[in-house]
């Protein structure tokens, strides 16, 4: 694969949930180094993207994943080629153990436990609790640490800070900062600052389309720009992620 | 006190029945979302199976191990039977609830009426294995020994479950799956091949049920596993889908309520009693008697 081949392709993808059509060509690409953050209010269709990359919702369009065209691949092929995926809602599953949880998602015979322990210490002190008496901070540890257990090509995380106490976000976000070191991250965030701290490139999204594609640094220092794209009513320099994602939240 | 002890182990005896029953049906519907009414074809070929080895098949027989070997045959025909059930029928109709129902009730329907046609609608006489023939005295009550054989089956069934369940990678997806199945596949697992694994585990379940309602009843009819299907749905309802030990406390309770009931009431009304006891855990407890513990299962 040469280097300006990109990671991922999506090519207009729709989604259509319930009659509404959610996702209207939805095309970006993102390269194989770095953070690509997709940006956008609430509701334009994140989330709903993600999903459509992996093949968890029904969509028309195409999907290419490192040099190979996913579009009718299961979900599971999709993700055992290489990707680590972190859900908005988290994905934990309850009734299951810490340990249970990391073991289920082991794909190779050698998961990266040291890494994940290290990041987040509380995920081995916690190994025999069940996951549903974590609180929301743990909970997102454990799924992004269940997304590095693998030696993945991409990770795929939505909203990982949000709805978290500002200590936690800028654990989590320090985690991402971190998994963005060893592999690509398609991020979906609202919360500016971190977007500011690893983000390269900036795919913002409104209304089940692609409105913008460029630097993240550039569009974040225009405040016009954010304020027109984004909804935010000041850009925040702010680098702790903590302030500026509760601020961009508020207004958005 | 001597009856309350009878009525106590054969109330065990049928809740046995219903727990190997109902434990394969809240398995499939809790993973796969299938209301497998074909569960109760299952049983029918477990006990046809068991009923014809014991017949023809050398080695097997009522004499010494040679009933082991008839249920044997049987447990294996009810599992090739529910193998190919999920490949041929349930896979291709998969999220499709509505054909699955009619496919399942066709099915349900329709091995009663093949076995009524090669062997008939009469009860055939069940072989009760020499093992368990006659009575042995408990608290001074003569309590027939295949009670206790039935007993021993669904503790034995249960412990396999919860082994499988615990110690297994596919009782881990299986556990993880009936809460949020979309999730396991995001996890880049096949969670279709567990689908096959649980539809042959609680087809042997079944056949077992029937092997030794068999037993339990003396008799074999095309149309037996009907009738434990319905009780078995009501276990499933009353038990809830997440978890093994309500699946056996619903099945205990069941059974024991409908010996009482049909005992000291008027004959059949056990039957209602159940329903009423249905009707209460719905009216009160959404999600079956260990609903709100669900987040803590284990087993
Ligand atoms: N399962 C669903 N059923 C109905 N509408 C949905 C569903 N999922 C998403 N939507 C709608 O699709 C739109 C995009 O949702 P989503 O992708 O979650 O947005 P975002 O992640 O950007 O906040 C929203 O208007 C939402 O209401
Ligand atoms: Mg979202």
């Amino acid at each position: 694969m040469s280097a300006a081949e990109p990671l991922l392709e999506a090519a207009d993808l729709h989604v259509w949930i319930e009659g509404s059509h959610i996702l209207q060509g939805v095309s970006f690409s993102m390269p194989d180094r770095g953070v690509t953050a997709l940006m956008g209010r609430n509701g334009v269709g994140k989330t709903t993207t993600v999903k459509a990359l992996l093949g968890l919702v029904p969509r028309t369009g195409r999907v290419v994943f490192d040099g190979v065209d996913i579009t009718t691949h299961p979900t599971y092929t999709i993700v055992s080629r290489g990707i680590g995926y972190v859900p908005e809602e988290r994905g934990i599953f309850a009734a299951l153990t810490v340990a249970e949880n990391l073991r289920l998602a082991e794909r190779h015979p050698k998961p990266r436990y040291e890494l994940v322990h290290e990041l987040f210490p509380e995920l081995a002190a916690r190994a025999s609790q069940p996951a549903g008496t974590l609180s929301g901070g743990q909970q997102q540890m454990l799924a992004i640490g269940r997304s590095l257990l693998n030696d993945n090509k991409l990770l795929i995380v939505d909203e990982p800070t949000k709805g978290l106490a500002p200590r936690i976000v800028r654990e989590v976000a320090d985690a991402v900062a971190r998994a963005a070191e060893q592999v690509p991250v398609l991020l979906v965030e609202q919360n500016l600052s971190l977007v500011r701290r690893v983000a390269g490139q900036a795919v913002v999204l409104d209304a089940g389309r692609v409105i913008h594609t460029g630097s993240a640094l550039e569009l974040l220092d225009d405040a016009d720009r954010v304020r027109e794209l984004l909804g935010v009513s000041r850009t925040v320099t702010d680098s702790s992620g903590t302030t500026a994602g509760a601020e961009g939240r508020r207004t958005a | 006190m001597s009856t309350v002890v009878l009525l106590v182990i054969t109330g065990l005896g049928l809740g046995a029945l219903y727990f190997l029953i109902a434990s394969g049906l809240s398995l499939i519907f809790g993973l796969m979302d299938v209301l497998n009414f074909a569960h109760g074809a299952f049983l029918a070929i477990g006990a046809y199976g068991t009923w014809w080895a014991a017949d023809h098949l050398p080695g097997a027989g009522p004499a010494g191990f040679g009933f082991l070997v008839a249920v044997l045959f049987g447990v294996a025909a009810g599992t090739l039977a529910a193998t190919l059930v999920e490949l041929c029928i349930i896979r291709p109709l998969y999220g499709r609830h509505r054909e699955q129902i009619l496919a399942t009730v066709g099915l349900s329907l329709a091995v009663p009426a093949l076995i009524q046609a090669i062997w008939g609608a009469d009860p055939l006489t069940f072989p009760k294995p020499e093992l368990v023939r006659g009575a042995v005295g408990v608290l001074g009550v003569n309590i027939p020994k295949d009670r206790f054989l039935l007993i021993l089956a669904a503790v034995a069934v249960f412990v396999a479950l919860w082994l499988f369940n615990s110690r297994t990678r596919y009782g881990l997806i299986v556990r993880a799956g009936v809460q949020d199945r979309a999730m396991v596949t995001a996890l880049g697992i096949d969670v279709r091949k567990s689908f096959t694994l649980v539809f042959a585990i609680g087809g042997a379940a079944a056949a077992l049920a029937g092997a030794l309602g068999g037993l339990y009843f003396g008799v074999v009819t095309p149309t037996q596993g009907l009738s434990l299907l319905i009780f078995a749905f009501i276990v499933v309802v009353i038990g809830g889908t997440t978890s093994l030990t309500g699946c056996a406390i619903a099945s205990i309770t069941v059974g024991l309520i409908q010996q009482f009931a049909n005992y000291y009431t008027v004959a059949g009304l056990g039957d209602i009693a159940v329903v009423i006891v249905l009707a209460l855990v719905l009216l009160t407890r959404q999600g079956g008697l260990t609903a709100k513990k669900s987040a803590e299962r284990v087993a």
